[in-house]
Parts: C-alpha cells; structure tokens; sequence
C-alpha cells in the first residue's frame, strides 16, 4: 500500500441555501491518481477550492504527509506542493506565456530563466510551448500546456486538474494522459476532476464520487462498468435519447464559399465555409473551441453580416439580414453564452421569452407588448421543458445553467422554426437535463426541422447527429454520415486533415 | 512667415511646461486604467491637489511641502474613490463623475480666502552649465523639479509595469481580475494602491496648475485639464512613453494656439481646442475597428465590477 498524502476528514462547506460540501472524507496517495467524479452542482468545485486554499471550509480537517494542512490563500497551497490547473479563468490573454506562468509561481526567477525553464520543462513533458507568445493568440491546447507547465515548475506533490480534456482534441488528450502517467511514475500525485467516464476508467486507480454534495462512493474505477459510475453519479437510470430513423427532405439552409473575417482581435476568420442542410436532418459541427464555432454561429444568427447570395433560407438569399428578420423567415439560434448573449441575465423569463418570440408569436401588437401572451408562452416553455423555477417572473440569472438553457432553447423550439442553430447546447448541463434538450432537439427535427448542432463533445455529437463535419481554424471539412464515423477518424477531422481539403474542394 | 515670430526654443519651454499636469494626472490614471479601473474623477482629483497645494504653499511658504500636501488631498478624494468603487461596489462611471463635481465645489468652498493670493515661487532647477547651452539650454534646462520629475515618473512607470513583478501583477489584475483571484491575489489591494497613486499623481498635475504655470488660485481652474488627461491615457493606449508623446503634443497644441493668436493667425481659437478631443475619438474608433495592436493593450477587466465569488 502506497503511502498517504492527503487525508481529507469530514470537509463541509455550506453556502447561503446550499450544502456544498456535506463531511467528505477520502484519500488520496502518493503518486495516485484519483478521480473525482460528478454532476456539475456535486460539490466538486468547491471540494478543490479547498483545498488549494480558495474557500475555507466550514468544518473538518486536511492532513499533508501528516501535518494538518488548512491553507488561507493559494499561495500558502502552492509552497506546500499543490498546484491546479484551472478549467477557465486562470489565463490573462494580453501577456506572454512566460509571464502567464511567472504569475502562477510563488517565487520565479528572472523572465529569461524562466523562459529557458519553460521551453526544456515542456519539451520533457511533450508539450512544446513559445515562452514569448501571447496567451491570446494560442489554442485551447496550447493555454492548458501553459497551465500545467507553470505548475510543473514548481515541482508540485498534488496536481489538480480540474475538467482538462473538455477543450482537447482526442489526440490533444492521449498528449495530456501521456504526461499525467509519467508525473505519476515520477511520484506526483493527480486528483483528476471529470464527468468524462470512459477517460477516467482509462486513466485513474481510485475514484472517489459526489453527488449533492455528499460521498455517494469510493471504488477502482478500473472494476466498474462507464454505466455503473454514471449511475452512481446521477442517481438514477438514464435513457439514451430515442432516435427514429427518417427521410431527409428538401435542403433548408446552404452556405456556400464563405470567408468571413472575425470581429475579434483573438478570433478565427471564417474561410471558404460550404454546406447544406436538410430538413428533417441534425447536422453536428465538431471542433475544438476557437476554431470559429462562435463566428459561424454568429454569421448564421445574423449578428455578423455575409454577402446576401451566400448564404440561403429555403433558396432565398439571407446573408444580409439580422436576427430578428431571420426569426421571422424560420431560422432561430441559441448561442453558446446563456446568460449575456441567449438571454438578459437581469431581466425576467417573460421578458426574455419577449426578445426572441415577439415577432413569429406576435407578441406585440401595435407597438405596444402584450403582457398577457407573452407570459402565456413564457409559462407554456417552462411547462414543455421541465424548466425548474418558482415562475416566469424570475430573473434569468437566478436560473441553474442547465435550467436556463433549458428554457433559451426552449424557447425558440416553441418558435417552431424551419431551421434551429445551436452552440454547445449542454454546456455545464446536468445530465437529466442534457438528456431532455437533445431529445427536445431530435424530436424537432423529426417534424421536419433542419437542426444544426456546434459542439465540443463529441459523445453528444455522436449521440444526436446524422451528418457531421468538423470545424479547424475557421476551415470545414466535408460533411459525411455520422454512421460509422470512427473516434480516430472524428480526431484527424478536428485536427484538419489536409486531404479531406483538398478532396473536398476537388469535389466541387 | 508667421511663425517666423515664434521662438522655438521659448516655444519647446512653454509646451513643456504645459503638459506637466496633464502628463502627471495622465500617468497616474494610467496606471489606475492597467488595474481595470475607470476613475472618472480625475478633474476632481486635480483641483483637490491644486487647491490643497496652494493653501499649503501660502501657510509654510514652501511650494515642495506645498505639492506634498497637493498629493496628499488627491491621495484623500482618491480614498473615497476606491470606498466606494472598492468596498462599497458602486459603479465606476457614475462614483467618478460625482468625484469630479464634489471636488470642484468642495474647493470653491476651501479657497476662497485664497482668490487672488500669489503663491511662493517655485525655483527652477539649477543645472549650471546645461542651461548655457545654446538653443538646448532655453528650451530644456531651465524648468523647475516639477518639470523632470514627471518625466522620471514616466520612466519608473514604464519600467515597473514591463520589468517588476508587482507591475505584472496590476497588469494581470487589470486583464482578467477573476484569473487573478484565482491565482491568489487580491484584487482589490492592489486596485486600492492603483487608485491612490492615481490621485496623488492628479494631485500633482493640480498643483503644478495653480503653483507654477497660472500660478494662482481661482475657482475651476483646472478648466478641463482632467478631461484632457483621460482622453490622453486612451490616445496613448496605455503606454507610457506614448502618453509622454501624447502630453507634449496636446500641450503643444495649447502653446500653439496662444502663438499664433499673438501673431495674429485667423484660425478660431476653438479649432484648437477642439483639437486633443478629436485626436482622442480618432483613435478610440482606431481601437474599436479591431486592428493594430492597440485594441489589445487596453485592459480586458477595464470598468468591470469585481465580486469574488468563493
């Protein structure tokens, strides 16, 4: 038995009308990794904040080879050989690489030291990085090297990894699972934070899981079946979402040659972009984050104008027309950022039920808003998706994120659209309510609905979509069936294959 | 030639001492700009330190103890600032603009036994033979401390927020502040020390306003130099060097327009005036286009409210 180095006992930590932590006790061991599963909601995140010294708990203790353990700041976590790396929030995309980790360290040396540390660092580990590059400018790949870099030079015991490979490719994550395996060789322990079963089974010795904030289990994740960890995990049985097969009808929606420019200074152009979809088709657009997901959705939406003959609805030219006038010939969109950008965080439901449905369900008479309707569809959303809320007075960011994007997508489903775009549609969505909006999505389609799905999970893609087709620096590949796709060929897709370029321009 | 009766060297003189307040309150809101706050007050910070430094100057008969004293009182609107913005979560936009008017009436009440005083005089540096040297000497060497000294705090600005740690940290601070939470650091310590030093520098700027350039006291004297040095941090993108540019070239403007009135150049005096503002809307819609890399200097958490949320 391997020697302990972390003893978690009884950690509670509650917030206002939450228990986020509920006497929570497990170890971890030297070298170990150990994965910690869950529901977003589960407590996880605040599990980790304590103890890289974010939050302080309530109750309970944390013991360190042997020495109790309680750090105020991060700081005082870093020195004692804990190090994490962030999901998000953790990068700071106007300085340079070298800056970005100095600032993840307790005492750095001087930038040119650190930048010949960082460069032979990440070449041991396999993870090539350019000290004097701007974070803005790498991909999402490239931001996580900087982050696990900057933890491992200070030679940490623990490492927290905190959801890594939502943002990597799956040769990105054999990278990543590579690194992590030879960390454990060397004797750094990994507490491996993840809803991604088949990546913990593959990877870790010991999983401890949460739900609702409580230990639900502590098992070797090796001996369990992906379904009996996702049992654990949610509680309950889950249901693949039914999907009946059907005919494809008339095309919808075609894009064709179409080069954009971003408005980002960071962002990725749009270049040379071709498809069709069909009614009654679900079309999955895969890529890793910024590869031009929000660009292409921002085209289709309308936020962002394209010459008019580019882009059809039904074979009439759409490019130059905004939202509101695309609404009303059929094509809705719910983008990626729920609060901000699908819905006014500080108004109410009725009121962002108001935004997008007041044209097709004619909301609005004369100029003036009638109340009455509009809190009518607002209620008839919550009803049809199972939207978790006292009523559709409430503010849309008292709202959980699965509940919320529950009711944005709803929302414009009720629309009942010709053609629905949607951006990461189960983005930190609990697993019920995932499960409800793709069947929500596909149950669309089957009436006859071209939906068009951008996403960063491949299962989900795998799950719902007919045709697929990947997004890489602003370039899409071809589309092809879904049916038999395999994961390789999927990654070699998301990586931009040349081949498939050129084959498919040849094509045309 | 009508510029044939302007000297250059009196004329290089003149625009320097012009642009010593505007450049002192434009180098300190730029370091408040890197933290990711937004300190509208800088009119009002300004006339703080002009009046507090002109009221000190006249009691001790010292215009150095009487700029200490001008830091100081923009340093105390300062405070009030971050009070509110800091601790008290106030908006940036609305919590400035009422700095500004509080200031500007809070001095009418303080000065006004001051109308009309003169201040002790401020004496220029002596460089000996520096000053002899022809042209050169007139135009550059024959200014008081004031004058070098806020061209030094442009160097030790620059140097700090490119070379020092705690300068990488007001700038990560200023970029992302939920990342820099993250990380462990305070968000608000070091946006509380941004705001002060920015108030002690517009404190400065206002002092050197009624110390040395007017030098007098009168009610709303700074008369839009807060305004001008704000416009300055966005033309200069948050460079220092480029804000020192930027300070000379606005205060030339102003040397300028008095020039040529005197040589009897018809050009409305209001064009002129005009002119810094407009320079700085030029390159405000420069910036927002998205190109060149001045849309990427400017701070990601500028105005942004921090809550930590853990």
């Amino acid at each position: 038995m391997r020697q302990t180095l972390l003893r978690l006992e009884g950690l509670s930590k509650s917030y206002p009308g939450v228990r986020a932590n509920d006497d929570i006790s497990f170890e971890i061991g030297e070298g170990q990794m150990h994965a910690l599963l869950g529901e977003n909601g589960a407590g996880k995140s605040t599990l980790v904040k304590m103890i890289y010294g974010l939050v302080r708990p309530d109750a309970g203790q944390m013991i360190l080879r042997g020495e109790a353990y309680a750090p105020a700041v991060p700081s005082e976590a870093r020195r004692k050989g804990v190090a994490m790396v962030f999901q998000h929030f953790s990068l700071f995309d106007a300085l340079d690489v070298a800056e970005n980790v100095a600032l993840g360290m307790e005492n750095p040396p001087a930038l040119r030291d650190l930048a010949e540390r960082i460069r032979t660092v990440s070449e041991e580990y396999g993870l090539p990085l350019d000290p004097s590059r701007l974070v803005g400018e790498l991909s999402a790949g490239e931001r996580q090297r900087v982050e696990i870099v900057r933890c491992l030079l200070q030679d940490p015991k623990l490492l927290i990894m905190d959801e890594p490979t939502s943002v990597l490719t799956p040769q990105e994550v054999e990278v990543l699972f590579r690194t992590l395996r030879k960390l454990s060789e060397e004797g750094t322990a990994v507490l491996y934070i993840s809803h991604k079963l088949e990546e913990i089974r593959a990877l870790c010795d010991e999983a401890t899981i949460l739900r609702g904030g409580k230990k639900v289990a502590t098992c070797d994740p090796r001996e369990k079946s992906a379904r009996e960890l996702a049992e654990l995990m949610v509680g309950q049985l889950l249901t693949p979402p039914e999907r009946p097969e059907r005919p494809f009808g008339e095309v919808v929606l075609e894009v064709e040659k179409l080069s954009l420019k971003s408005n980002n200074p960071f962002g990725t152009s749009l270049k040379n972009i071709s498809f069709q979809l069909r009614k009654g088709e679900v079309l999955g657009i895969a890529g890793v984050a910024g590869n031009g997901q929000d660009e292409l959705l921002l085209m289709l939406a309308g936020e962002l104008c394209a010459p008019p003959g580019q882009v059809r609805l039904k074979g009439a030219p759409i490019g130059d027309l905004g939202p509101n006038h695309r609404r009303g010939l059929g094509l809705v969109t719910a983008p990626e950022e729920r609060l901000g950008h699908a819905a006014a965080p500080d108004m109410s439901l009725t009121e962002n039920a108001l935004l997008s449905g007041s044209g097709r369900k004619r909301l609005e008479k004369g100029g003036f808003i009638d109340w009455g309707k509009t809190e009518g569809f607002a209620r008839e959303v919550i009803e049809r998706f199972d939207v978790r809320t006292p009523g559709p007075d409430v503010l849309a960011r008292a709202l959980s994120g699965g509940n919320l994007q529950k009711f944005v997508i709803g929302r414009e489903i009720e629309l009942d659209p010709d053609v629905i775009i949607v951006n990461q549609p189960t983005w930190g969505v609990d697993a019920a309510a995932a499960a409800t909006i793709r069947q929500a999505l596909l149950d669309l389609a089957g009436k006859g609905a071209g939906v068009l799905v951008i996403s960063q999970d491949l299962d989900e893609l795998l799950e719902v979509a007919d045709s697929f087709a990947a997004l890489n620096e602003g370039r899409l590949t071809q589309v092809r069936p879904a049916k038999g796709l395999t994961v390789e060929e999927i990654g070699l897709m998301m990586g931009g294959a040349g081949d498939m370029h050129v084959a498919h321009e040849a094509a045309e | 030639m009508i510029l044939g009766s302007i000297n250059p060297a009196v004329l290089m003189a003149a625009l320097m001492v012009a642009a010593t307040p505007i450049l002192l309150a434009a180098i300190g809101e730029l370091v408040v700009e890197k933290s990711g706050v937004l300190n509208l007050g800088v009119e009002g910070m300004m006339i703080m330190g002009a009046c507090i430094g002109f009221i000190v100057a006249v009691n001790t008969g010292s215009p150095l103890i009487g700029f200490a004293g001008a830091a100081l009182g923009g340093m105390a609107l300062a405070l009030l600032f971050a009070l509110l913005t800091q601790a008290l979560m106030t908006n940036q936009v609305a919590s400035g603009l009422a700095l500004t008017l509080f200031g500007l009436g809070l001095t009418a009440l303080l000065g006004q036994q001051y109308v009309g005083i003169t201040p002790p005089r401020t004496p220029r540096l002596d460089l000996g033979p520096l000053a002899e040297i022809p042209f050169f000497g007139r135009a550059f060497f024959r200014h008081d401390i004031v004058v070098y000294l806020s061209i030094l705090l442009v160097g030790a600005v620059w140097w700090f927020l490119k070379y020092s740690r705690a300068g990488m940290i007001l700038r990560a601070v200023g970029e992302n502040h939920d990342a820099a939470h993250a990380l462990g650091y305070s968000v608000k310590r070091v946006r509380l020390l941004a705001i002060v030093f920015g108030g002690a520098c517009a404190g400065l700027g206002g002092a050197y306003l009624s110390l040395i350039r007017v030098p007098q006291w009168t009610e709303g004297m700074t008369v839009g130099a807060g305004w001008i040095a704000l416009a300055l941090v966005v033309f200069a993108s948050w460079r220092p060097w480029r804000a020192l540019a930027g300070a000379y070239l606005f205060g030339g403007v102003v040397v300028l327009q008095l020039n040529l009135q005197a040589a009897g150049v018809r050009i409305p005096v209001e064009y002129l005036s005009m002119s810094p503002y407009l320079i700085t809307i030029l390159v405000l819609v420069i910036i927002s286009s998205g190109k060149g890399r001045g849309s990427l200097n400017a701070p990601g958490s500028l105005n942004r409210p921090f809550h930590a949320s853990s």
